[in-house]
Order: C-alpha cells, then sequence, then structure tokens
C-alpha cells in the first residue's frame, strides 16, 4: 500500500480545560474522498483546524506523505500542500472576485511590479467556469451571495493546486445545481490525485462522494469504515449514540385563518409584484434559485429593505415596515441567513445574544433586572437543547448547530405571529435538524405562520403546507402541498411555467 | 487551566500595569506615595478622565470622536461668556452642559443618518467647534469668573479635590449606564456587530446619536471644570486633549473596532497616563522625555495586549 498524504495519530485537544478529541486517529490517501460525519459539536472543524495549523494540538503526531510535520501555522500548511475551505467564509469582501482568488499570489508583469490584471480577470473567469459558474471576476465580493461566495473559496483552493484538499461543510449555501457543479470538479481533482477530507450534514452528498467515512462522537472515533459498507441507519445511530427517526415529522395542525397578507409588494430592482397569504398555523415553503429574491422577500418583511408599492396586512390590519422594530413589534421574527453576519453578535455570549431582541422586556424604564436575565437564557438554552448549557459561554466557540439555535432563540421569549427562516437547518446536523422542524411544529399549532426559505429541496417540500416559488423577483409558481413534486418546482424555480 | 489564567491576565492587564508603575515609582522616589500627591495626580487626572469615559462609550460602538478638545473649549467659554454676562452660575453651568450635550448630538446625527464615517465627521467638527470658539471668544481669555464658579474646579469636600468627586460622579453615572441598562447592551452589540443589532430590532442610528452626546456632555463637564480652575476660559483650551482620552481608552483594553472594552479599564488607563506624568515630573525627566516615554508606554501596552489575546 501507498503511504498515506496524512496520517494523524492519537490526536487531542482541549479548550479551556474541555477535552473536544481524544486520542483520534485519521488518514487520508491520494485520490480518496474521506468523509468526516458527526453531530454538532463532535469535533470535526476543531480536527481539521489542526490539521491545517489554526489551532495546536495537545498530544498526537501528524505525518505528511509519511514524514513527521509539526503544522504550527496556516502558512506552513499551506507550504504543506494544504488547503482549507472553511465553514466561516473568509474573503475581503471589498476586493473583487479576482482579486480574492489571487490574493497572496497575484500574477506580475514580466520584471515589472505592476499586477497583471488582465490575466487576473481571465484566468479567474476560467477559474469559475471550471466551476459552471457563470460571475463577473470584477465584481466586489461583498455583493455577491454566500453560495457565489462559497465557489471563491473553492476557486481559490484550486488555483494553489493543493494535494490535500479539505472542505468544511462547502455545499451548505448551495444549489442542487451548484452542488453537481462542485462535486464534478472535485471527481475531477480526485482522479488527478487529490487527497479530500469532506466534512458535511447532508448524508446523501457523502454517499455520492466519498470512498470512506470516519464518523466522531463527543470527540472520539466511533468508526471508520468503506462508503459502499455503510448504511444510513447505522451512520445515524453511531453519530447521535441512539437510533432516530429521519423522515420528516408529521405536522398535526390544519392551516387557520388568514395571518399575513401581502400583495403587490414591490422592491426596487429586486421583487416585482409579489402576492401570497400565510395562514395560522401554516408552512410556506419559499423555493428559488440563489439570487431570485427568495432573502430579499423575508428582509422586505421585516423592514430592511425599501418596500414601494404593495401593501401588507397582518391579522387584517395593514402595517407599515420602516426598521426591523416595526416588524418585532408587529410580532414577526426573522431567523437570517447568514448567523454570523447577521444573527450574532460573536463575541458576545450566549446570554446577551439570545436576549437583545427581548431586553426591554426584561427592564423597566431601561434598567435591565440582572437576575432575571440569567434565568431567562437558562429556560431557553434548556428549552433548545443549547450545547454546552453555558449562558456565559462566547457564542464565538459554538458548533454550527447550536449557533443557530441561538439565533432562533432570540424570537421564541414572546411566541412571534410571523416567523421567517431564510435556510434554517444550513450547517445543522441530523439531531438539530430534527429538533427545528420539531420546533417549527409546535409554533405551528401555537398558531404562528411560518415562512421558510431553504434550498434544499426535500426539506422544502417535507416541511412546507404550501410552496411559493420565486424566480428572478416574481412569482413563477404556487403548490400545494399535494401538487408539489421536486420536479415540478425545480422547474418553476428555473421559470418555466 | 492555563487560557483561563492568561484570559484573566488579559482582563486585568491595565490594573496590573497601573499597579507595577506605582510600586517602581514609589521605591524610586519618596515624595510619590504621599496623600498630597496622590491627590494631586487624582485631581490632575480628573479631566482627561472624564473625557474618556465618554469617549469610551463612543469607541465601543466602533467609532472615534476627535472633538472633545473644541467641545470642552467652546463649552467653557460659553459657561464663562454667560457668567460674565450675569447669568447665575449653576444655570451657566447646565446651559453648558446642555450645550455640550448638542455639540455631540450633532456629531451622532452626522455619523448615524449621514452614514459617513466618524473620524471624517469628527474631525471637521473638531475645526468647526474650535472655529465657534475663537469667533465667540474673539480670540481672547474671559476671566474673572467669581467665587461661586471657582469653587467647582478649585474646591474641596474635607481632603477631596472637588475634580475628583466629579470624576467619581461621572463613572458612577456610566459605570451604571453601560452595564445595568438596555441601553448599554446596545452599545455593546452594535460595536460588536452592528447588522446582527440591527436584525435583532436594535435602533442602531439611536444609539449612536446618544453615545456622541455623551461624548459631548463629558466633554463639557471637563470644559466647566478646567475653566473653573483657571478662572478663565482660554480659547485654545483643550487642543490635543483628544488624543489623551483615547489613549486612556486604549490602555484600558478597550478595542479599536468595538464591541469589546471597560470602563473601569479606562479609568486605570487614565490613571496610568497621569501616574506616568506625576512620575516622571518627580524624577525630573524633561518634558521632552516625556512624551517619548508616554507613546512608548501606549506601544508597549498595546502590543501585551495584543500577544496576550492571541490563541
Ligand atoms: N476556540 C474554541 N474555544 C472553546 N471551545 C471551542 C473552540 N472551538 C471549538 N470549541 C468547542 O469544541 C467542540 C467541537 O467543535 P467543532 O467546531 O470542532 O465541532 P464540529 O464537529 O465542527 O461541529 P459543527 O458540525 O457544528 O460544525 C465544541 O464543543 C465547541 O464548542
Ligand atoms: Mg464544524
Amino acid at each position: 500500500m501507498t503511504t498515506p498524504l496524512v496520517e494523524m495519530e492519537g490526536i487531542s485537544k482541549s479548550f479551556h480545560g474541555v477535552e473536544v478529541l481524544r486520542d483520534v486517529g485519521f488518514t487520508l490517501y491520494a485520490g480518496e474522498v474521506h468523509a468526516l460525519l458527526g453531530e454538532n459539536g463532535a469535533g470535526k472543524s476543531t480536527l481539521m483546524k489542526i490539521l491545517s495549523g489554526i489551532y495546536r494540538k495537545d498530544r498526537g503526531v501528524i505525518r505528511i506523505r509519511g514524514a513527521i510535520q509539526e503544522i504550527d501555522s496556516p502558512r506552513r500548511a499551506a507550504e504543506l500542500g494544504i488547503a482549507v475551505i472553511h465553514q466561516e467564509l473568509d474573503l475581503v469582501p471589498t476586493l473583487t472576485v479576482a482579486e480574492n482568488i489571487f490574493l497572496g499570489r497575484e500574477p506580475r508583469r514580466r520584471r515589472r511590479v505592476g499586477l497583471d490584471r488582465g490575466r487576473m480577470l481571465r484566468e479567474a473567469r476560467e477559474m469559475l467556469e471550471l466551476l459552471g459558474m457563470d460571475l463577473d471576476p470584477a465584481l466586489p465580493v461583498e455583493r455577491l451571495s454566500m453560495a457565489e461566495q462559497q465557489m471563491v473559496e473553492i476557486a481559490r483552493a484550486l488555483l494553489r493546486k493543493s494535494e490535500i484538499l479539505i472542505l468544511d461543510e462547502p455545499t451548505a449555501a448551495l444549489t442542487e445545481r451548484e452542488i453537481d457543479h462542485l462535486f464534478r470538479v472535485l471527481r475531477r481533482l480526485k482522479q488527478s490525485g487529490t487527497g479530500m477530507v469532506y466534512i458535511s450534514h447532508r448524508m446523501e452528498e457523502i454517499f455520492r462522494l466519498s470512498d470512506r467515512i470516519t464518523v466522531l462522537r463527543d470527540g472520539r472515533v466511533v468508526a471508520t469504515m468503506r462508503t459502499e459498507e455503510a448504511t444510513f441507519e447505522a451512520l445515524i445511530r453511531q453519530m447521535v449514540g441512539r437510533p432516530l427517526e429521519m423522515r420528516y415529522p408529521k405536522k398535526s395542525v390544519a392551516p387557520g385563518p388568514e395571518r399575513l397578507v401581502v400583495e403587490h409588494l414591490s422592491v426596487p430592482g429586486k421583487l416585482h409584484d409579489i402576492s401570497f397569504a400565510v395562514r395560522r398555523g401554516e408552512i410556506l415553503g419559499v423555493a428559488g434559485l440563489v439570487g431570485a429574491g427568495r432573502s430579499e422577500l423575508a428582509r422586505a418583511l421585516f423592514g430592511l429593505e425599501p418596500v414601494r408599492g404593495g401593501t401588507i396586512r397582518l391579522d387584517g390590519r395593514p402595517i407599515v415596515l420602516r426598521h426591523p422594530r416595526d416588524a418585532i413589534r408587529a410580532g414577526i421574527a426573522f431567523v437570517p441567513e447568514d448567523r454570523k453576519r447577521q444573527g450574532l453578535v460573536l463575541d458576545r455570549s450566549v446570554q446577551d445574544n439570545v436576549l437583545l431582541p427581548t431586553l426591554s422586556r426584561l427592564s423597566r424604564w431601561g434598567w435591565l433586572a440582572r437576575g432575571r436575565e440569567r434565568a431567562e437564557a437558562e429556560t431557553m438554552i434548556a428549552r433548545l437543547s443549547i450545547r454546552p448549557p453555558d449562558p456565559a459561554r462566547a457564542v464565538r466557540t459554538l458548533s454550527g448547530g447550536n449557533q443557530q439555535k441561538v439565533v432562533v432563540g432570540k424570537w421564541l421569549f414572546q411566541t412571534p405571529k410571523v416567523l421567517m427562516l431564510d435556510e434554517p437547518t444550513r450547517g445543522v446536523d441530523v439531531g438539530a435538524k430534527r429538533e427545528m422542524y420539531e420546533i417549527m411544529h409546535a409554533l405551528a399549532r401555537e398558531g404562528v405562520a411560518i415562512l421558510m426559505i431553504s434550498s434544499d429541496l426535500p426539506e422544502l417540500l417535507g416541511m412546507s403546507d404550501r410552496i411559493l416559488v420565486l424566480h428572478e423577483g416574481r412569482v413563477s409558481g404556487r403548490f400545494t402541498r399535494s401538487e408539489a413534486t421536486q420536479e415540478a418546482v425545480m422547474i418553476a424555480m428555473a421559470g418555466g411555467a | 487551566m492555563k487560557a483561563f489564567i492568561l484570559e484573566r491576565l488579559r482582563r486585568s492587564g491595565p490594573l496590573l500595569g497601573l499597579i507595577v508603575l506605582s510600586v517602581a515609582l514609589a521605591l524610586t522616589t519618596p515624595h510619590f506615595l504621599t496623600v498630597n500627591n496622590i491627590l494631586n495626580v487624582l485631581r490632575q487626572v480628573s479631566i482627561n478622565a472624564l473625557i474618556a469615559l465618554g469617549m469610551t462609550f463612543v469607541i465601543l460602538t466602533g467609532g472615534i470622536d476627535l472633538s472633545v478638545g473644541s467641545m470642552l473649549a467652546l463649552s467653557g467659554a460659553l459657561a464663562a461668556g454667560m457668567i460674565h454676562g450675569g447669568v447665575p452660575a449653576a444655570l451657566a453651568v447646565a446651559l453648558a452642559l446642555f450645550a455640550g450635550a448638542a455639540m455631540g448630538a450633532a456629531n451622532g446625527v452626522l455619523v448615524a443618518r449621514g452614514r459617513l464615517a466618524p473620524f471624517i465627521v469628527t474631525l471637521a467638527t473638531m475645526t468647526v467647534y474650535r472655529g465657534l470658539t475663537l469667533v465667540y471668544t474673539d480670540g481672547r481669555p474671559i476671566t474673572g469668573l467669581g467665587d461661586a464658579f471657582g469653587v467647582i474646579g478649585r474646591g474641596y469636600l474635607f481632603d477631596l479635590p472637588l475634580p475628583v468627586l466629579w470624576l467619581g460622579l461621572g463613572f458612577a453615572g456610566s459605570y451604571l449606564l453601560l452595564n445595568s441598562t438596555v441601553f448599554g447592551r446596545h452599545v455593546y452589540a452594535v460595536g460588536g456587530n452592528e447588522e446582527a443589532a440591527l436584525h435583532s430590532g436594535v435602533a442602531t442610528d439611536r444609539i449612536k446619536i446618544w453615545v456622541y452626546t455623551i461624548s459631548g456632555l463629558t466633554a463639557a463637564a471637563g470644559g466647566i471644570i478646567l475653566t473653573s480652575r483657571l478662572n478663565s476660559a482660554q480659547p485654545t483650551a483643550g487642543m490635543g486633549y483628544e488624543l489623551d482620552a483615547i489613549a486612556a481608552v486604549v490602555l484600558g483594553g478597550t478595542s479599536l473596532s468595538g464591541g469589546r472594552g471597560t470602563l473601569g479599564g479606562t479609568l486605570v488607563g487614565a490613571l496610568i497616563i497621569g501616574v506616568l506624568n506625576n512620575g516622571l515630573n518627580l524624577l525630573n525627566v524633561s518634558s521632552f522625555y516625556q512624551q517619548v516615554v508616554k507613546g512608548a508606554v501606549i506601544l508597549l501596552a498595546v502590543l501585551l495586549d495584543r500577544s496576550k489575546a492571541g490563541r
């Protein structure tokens, strides 16, 4: 057998005295895709951050191509041919797509200091075409959607021709079509001998792509197996430690009277003449491709986009939304798509974050009731089983799924009338996903009208009572639960009738 | 465990620095550790510390206020002018404080509603407010302000100089405001992640207007104390004060990018600067060298903070 590209042996790591990795072994061969599976907080990202020089291991050995290496910085990792596509995107928002792709290795004109901009743009465009992306490389990254930014990250790693590629939930923000492109590219890389570590909470991807699977639970390796030997149920049992019903839970409420009615809503340049209604206890799924205006619709209904024309009525009364405060006062809650940028103050505690929209309710004339703050935060932590159950913990150090629960928790202190969720299960593990679905159903039972945006089509079909499809800022399809098939919705998403 | 101790160290770093500095001075000069000298240091520190308290609010939201020195001068001049014109001292003080708050609010409105960079806005208003001071005073000091007004900056409560009392009150008030109110939480949220604060329904614009207003208020308080102490309003008063105030905030461990920091730290930061000035004077170091040392200490403190904040 050939020497592995990567051998990690006996890796342990603690944060603040809490062990998050214990005696972990992991190998990666050239030309293989090795999937890393586990619940939120199992330690997947931490293990890969150790391999890529972001964290230092406490114990253990790392061999790269057979030689022991101390990977003490991301720079060292890059020298060893290790490239990472992080769960958290790290692009420079004000630079262009091309500049981001070439950051740190800009092509120069021969014997001159000047940048070869022409070449940069050309090669960046080629790189993006290889990924099946039709994207203007001269656009600043801050103007791109999450999916597009993700592609830029991938293009950047490709450029460095790294032999070891770590992908930490690369598809969390991508649509089916973009995922297909990505997989095609990854297969090509695989043939050329690149070894890849692939982390994802989407099981079907793992079966489609990987050669081997390692399951982590509570920082320990539970099993490593070849993918063809793995079964769905067994993997889930290994991840969670108990069997878990993975179908979508059955909804037990019938929708009541109309709660939110939107008529002829327009946002200049983004949405045109949108009309729909959501009933009490109903889940309305919103489908569409990236850029179709799904997030803009939710933002407009949360007072974050300048609405030009149209009416919004809540329980029969017309409302005007100029600021999120107007929306919150009216009883509209919003879980935004980018939880790190829009959902959380990362340096503050779980308590401070979860209470942020509710503070005035916990206060009298602006003075906080300190004791109640902690008690309320603890209640929410228990209700959503946020782990670790520590209100003083900085949210930055929570795993993705638990961060998402914090964002949702912000809105549950007082039952909202309308809850809008933009990609609520992105980067969330199977167990937490199931919990999220159950939370949504419980809220529906209380009469909350739910608007759910998701790029995960099976999820959308499984959860929604009705589906609204957007295409280029207009409604391109409406389906009831029984009419909605994957195919019909996808045709509408592409703009077909 | 090690990380925990490091974190504790980082938080109490400024205080530790102050203690080390004080012990060093106590050992090298016999005059440092006397009640008189300590009260003296506190009195000298009080104006800068007051301004720095307001500055802390601004910096916590990720902003900066360069106009504090000019607001100090204009408020002081207004107070002096009114007293000259026969307005009772108490009323003149109240109106001058109000004027300071209004100047700060104007800064805040430009930053929040005008979506302009705080650095640019306050750089411009620094010049505008200084110009208005010169216009109002005609470029000459306003002197002869009477005993009632003089008490503010020169009076004592038992042995305690009144400026120190004002600082104490200012600290207590701002501490409560920052740590016990919804407003305070919102200040941290806006500085930590403005976008997320907005998505949580925080009136981010209003918070910003308020922090600049507070900064104007504390600058005006500084102006009144200074004017009272000198028994005259100087049109050039407070020049360069913004730098000392920012230095105190930064020395106190507050992050210039916002969202992290404490008022206690700022107080300690102001004290470090005060003790350093005092000590260097006691040691007969020339004022030229004093500047070099002060700058070096700031750099050192920030570097230490940075290295400890790493992983
Ligand atoms: N910098 C840090 N400081 C303290 N604790 C941390 C830090 N980084 C991670 N942790 C903790 O380590 C554990 C493992 O986290 P990690 O991010 O590796 O999980 P994960 O398996 O990638 O989860 P997810 O699927 O949600 O991304 C979690 O309990 C997390 O809270
Ligand atoms: Mg992770």
